[in-house]
């Protein structure tokens, strides 16, 4: 039996303003701090064909300048207040977000309403970020030793259809056939306030912090939400194998990818569960079968859509990943062969009531935490599942029960998910070769 | 919608939560800070010995002994370690720095005795087994064959070995030669010399009652016996001068990282908190002189930077920018501008006020999360920083003059003793080096190549 624990009870409201915007308040008096978040759902995974790499360019393109906020001055003035700032693109969204003392929150929703309303960026600007994300992709990728393995790699090898399959960084030839009229047409088709969720996390009472809402981006026009295209894959039904050359380390890397069930499907809630007794920690089965006992892996490390989210925080064809380095005395295939040991081991016995307790609750404790953390921006996890929550489930509320239906999950359940979802001829496997060097 | 900026709101009043500090009879020093709305908890045991405390200095072995504190003890072996750890809801991480070794434990509410005692063990009685040890080392071993491989790890080697020359802060890693001459014995012995409770700080912050806590640990931890060990000496003065280049060469990369510094003081010295605001409107701040020229300006760099880093017994300023190797010498003469503007000429009021705005904010920032708050405090008890530290750091951040950055420039931002490192393909970076000093040019496992001229056969 799991522990009895007090149900989490984080205090959570929200409203949609008539232009569509969703708003949710979430408030915690620990510091006089708050932290603002605006999430678009628009990713990656949505850009436009012959434009890869695009959606991150333009969330660089946002830092650039609005109707009546020049060039930078959104983040000197967010800095000027005594706050931190930043961005980041992932599958199915784009995040915006700073956290501030609290007495800037009205400074801060002006910021995000000005580019929300009216993006006003040149093509100076353009080029200039184009060579930025150019050196963002060489530092991150191309300059160091297995950049962007698995999260470049596995995608291209496990799915067939463009969205999911191209390279999210952008082919350095895309970047620079990007346009300005690129940059305007993204802004109005996917940037309306019926595609936006703002969350405030913090400090700050909701009724203020929805009249302030109202205030600010009340008036923003009303645009229909972007229509959706479906982005679904066939079923594999085999096992997809890629290769790709890695310039700089010695140890040959691997990553397995599985292809997930729909997102609280009670088989995808097993798979969260055995997700964590594979990859949680030290104890998780991979970890302490590759790395310490039989010590054909240096490395390993995996999760659903690792390294670039979590299990809440995308909305469309998933893997759940596995990524490790060889020892390189050993052919990769021979760590494979380890690697398929454990899972069939898995597949086979399950989990035991012990390991499914321990597994409870960690999980119960990794999903705290987050809540609770973040990156030197406070609440930053709760802010990031809030949105997530709302943007992919219509549910923010969501954040105090999505460990519900996942605790529920009983043994057999976990081992069968295990043995229908972790089979070779439902997964990717890419393996990161190194370069023969003089 | 209008078009004026809305002021900033009265700002509200910061109050650090109260702490708890307790010294045991047997020397461990102990801080607890409750706070939190969910029910987690953090714990930091800290020991004041690390990688350079040891001389002849040993680089890696502190590491070696705080990572594998978790791999066995006389009651529980490794694989019974990491179970209960899961089973509490636990994880772990170690880290050793030069001035000290850590093990922290994050968990939940409703375990902490448990855990305590857990932590306690992992920290008194490791037994460090032969079989781990030689895992562990592979591991190392390995990955420090990838850091020799990554142009950030590699400029922060040669960086440090030039700031600090001689003394054992030069060293950032160990050799592999290093490595392989350790026994696990060398780990026994430097945890019998140095993990003792007067040696030792323990740190918590959390959803938890502090006197309830106070007798758990009293409990667990009192009878733990143990002598400090001997300190290690002052850091000799670095009499560098010149503008050093050193280049080490790293083939087939696509990209040069430029790391450049000088040693500054400690975070005890007045000069710090003067440094601290010139650092934020120099290179510190997304909206600082350094950003807005090299990337927003000339899109050299995707994300430039200044720090400073605070040791024990010195302190150092860094900057680093990864640029394409076709502008490091552009690059380079931005960063001497940058750095000579702000010693030739003091600052506008307004961007001090800017500067310290943000410096006092981002600290507040700080109260706002468990890990947070646990950094603040392992900042001001490694320091030695006075006790009321946290509560006065903003109004000191706020005392700071156009003239004190002016003066702490051209005291400790020495531009014409510049250290300088660039790691990249010495056949892209050319002589862009040799431009601004003396070069020399070094391999990745840090052999020098040759010297001046910045020519690599």
């Amino acid at each position: 039996m799991a522990t009895q624990t007090i149900p989490l009870a984080l205090p959570v409201e929200a409203t949609r303003l008539a232009n569509g915007l969703r708003v949710v308040v979430s408030p915690d008096s620990t510091a006089p701090v708050v932290t603002v978040g605006v999430y678009y759902r628009i990713g990656f995974r949505l850009e436009p064909p012959g434009r890869s790499g695009f959606a991150h360019l333009f969330e660089h393109m946002m830092f650039q300048g609005s109707e009546h906020v020049p060039k930078m001055l959104h983040v000197r003035l967010v800095n000027a207040s005594g706050g931190v700032l930043n961005g980041s693109t992932n599958y199915d969204y784009t995040n915006y977000y700073q956290a501030v003392p609290s007495n800037a929150l009205e400074r801060v929703l002006w910021l995000e309403a000005d580019r929300m309303r009216a993006l006003d960026v040149t093509e100076e600007n353009l080029i200039n970020q184009r060579e930025v994300v150019k050196e963002e992709v060489r530092v991150n990728v191309l300059n160091r030793p297995y950049g962007g393995f698995p999260w470049l790699d596995l995608p291209p090898v496990a799915f067939r259809r463009w969205p999911n399959a191209h390279n999210f960084y952008g082919d350095f030839s895309d970047l620079d056939a990007a346009t300005l009229d690129d940059v305007r047409s993204f802004f109005e088709t996917y940037y309306v306030p019926a595609n936006a969720v703002l969350v405030i996390v913090g400090d700050v009472e909701p009724e203020f912090a929805f009249s302030r809402a109202e205030r600010y981006f009340g008036d923003i026009p009303a645009r229909p939400a972007p229509q959706l295209p479906d982005v679904s894959e066939p079923a594999p039904n085999e096992e997809r194998r890629g290769r790709v050359a890695e310039r700089f380390g010695r140890l040959p890397g691997l990553a397995v990818g599985y292809y997930l069930p729909p997102r609280w499907s009670p088989e995808w809630c097993a798979l969260v569960l055995a997700d964590v007794a594979l990859h949680g920690g030290a104890a998780a089965r991979l970890y302490r079968d590759l790395v310490l006992d039989r010590q054909v892996a240096l490395e390993l490390e995996g999760g659903i859509q690792y390294p670039l989210g979590g299990p809440f925080d995308y909305d469309g064809p998933a893997l759940l990943v596995t990524r490790l380095l060889c020892k390189p005395e050993l052919a990769p295939e021979e760590v494979l062969a380890a690697y398929d040991g454990v899972i069939e081991t898995f597949a086979a016995e399950g989990p035991s009531e012990d390991e499914l307790t321990q597994v409870r609750t960690r999980l119960r404790a990794d999903y705290l935490a987050g809540l609770e953390g973040g990156w030197g921006v406070p609440w930053f996890g709760r802010m990031h599942l809030l949105a997530s929550f709302a943007l992919f489930d219509g549910r923010p509320e969501r954040v105090n029960e999505a460990l519900d239906p996942l605790i529920a999950i009983g043994a057999e359940q976990v081992r069968a998910a295990v043995q229908k979802y972790l089979h070779p001829l439902n997964r990717a496997v890419v393996v990161r070769e190194p370069e023969a060097h003089p | 919608m209008s078009a004026v900026i809305p002021a900033l709101g009265p700002e509200r009043p910061l109050t650090w939560p109260p702490r708890l500090v307790h010294r045991l009879p047997n020397g461990l020093q102990v801080v607890l800070v409750e706070v939190g709305q969910l029910p987690l908890v953090r714990f930091q045991l800290i020991v004041r010995s690390g990688e350079a405390c040891l001389s002849p200095v040993r680089p890696g072995l502190a590491e070696l002994t705080v990572s594998l504190l978790r791999s066995g003890t006389a009651r529980r072996n490794r694989h019974q370690i990491d179970e209960d750890l899961r089973r509490l809801g636990a994880s772990l991480s170690t880290t050793a720095e030069p001035d000290f070794s850590s093990i922290a434990v994050r968990g939940l509410s409703e375990t902490v005795e448990p855990l305590l005692e857990l932590l306690a063990e992992l920290v008194r009685w490791p037994v460090f087994p032969a079989e781990e040890f030689e895992r562990e080392r592979r591991q190392v071993l390995e990955a420090l064959r990838v850091e020799r491989v990554t142009p950030a790890f590699l400029a922060s080697e040669r960086l440090r070995a030039v700031l600090f020359g001689s003394h054992p802060y030069a060293v950032i890693a160990p050799r592999e030669a290093d490595l392989q001459s350790y026994r696990s014995e060398d780990l026994v012995e430097f945890h019998r010399s140095a993990y003792t409770p007067v040696n030792a700080l323990l740190l918590g912050v959390g959803k938890f009652r502090a006197g309830r806590v106070i007798e758990q640990v009293e409990r667990i931890l009192g009878d733990w016996h143990g002598q400090a060990p001997s300190a290690p000496g002052e850091p000799e003065a670095a009499p560098r001068r010149g503008r050093n280049i050193h280049l080490v060469h790293l083939p087939g990369t696509v990209q040069t990282h430029i790391a450049a510094g000088n040693t500054i003081v400690t975070r005890r010295h007045p000069d710090w908190i003067p440094l601290s605001v010139a650092n934020a409107l120099f290179g510190g701040a997304f909206h600082s002189r350094l950003v807005m020229n090299i990337r927003e300006q000339k899109g050299y760099t995707y994300s430039p930077r200044s720090q400073l880093h605070p040791l024990r017994r010195a302190g150092y300023f860094r900057i680093d920018a990864a640029v394409r190797s076709e502008v490091v010498a552009a690059t380079l003469a931005e960063i001497f501008y940058e750095l000579d503007r702000l010693r030739a000429v003091a600052p506008e009021r307004s961007e001090v006020e800017e500067a310290e705005n943000y410096l006092a904010g981002v600290f507040s920032l700080g109260l706002a999360s468990q890990r947070g708050l646990l950094s603040q405090l392992a900042m001001v008890y490694l320091h030695d920083l006075p006790e009321d530290y946290l509560e006065t750091y903003r109004s000191r951040v706020r005392a700071v003059t156009p003239d004190d950055v002016l003066g702490v420039a051209r005291r400790w931002l020495d531009s014409p003793h510049l250290a300088i490192v660039l790691v990249g393909d010495a056949r892209l970076v050319g002589d862009q080096g040799a431009l601004f000093g003396e070069l020399t040019v070094w391999s990745a496992q840090g052999e020098p190549l040759s010297r001046s001229g910045g020519s690599v056969g």
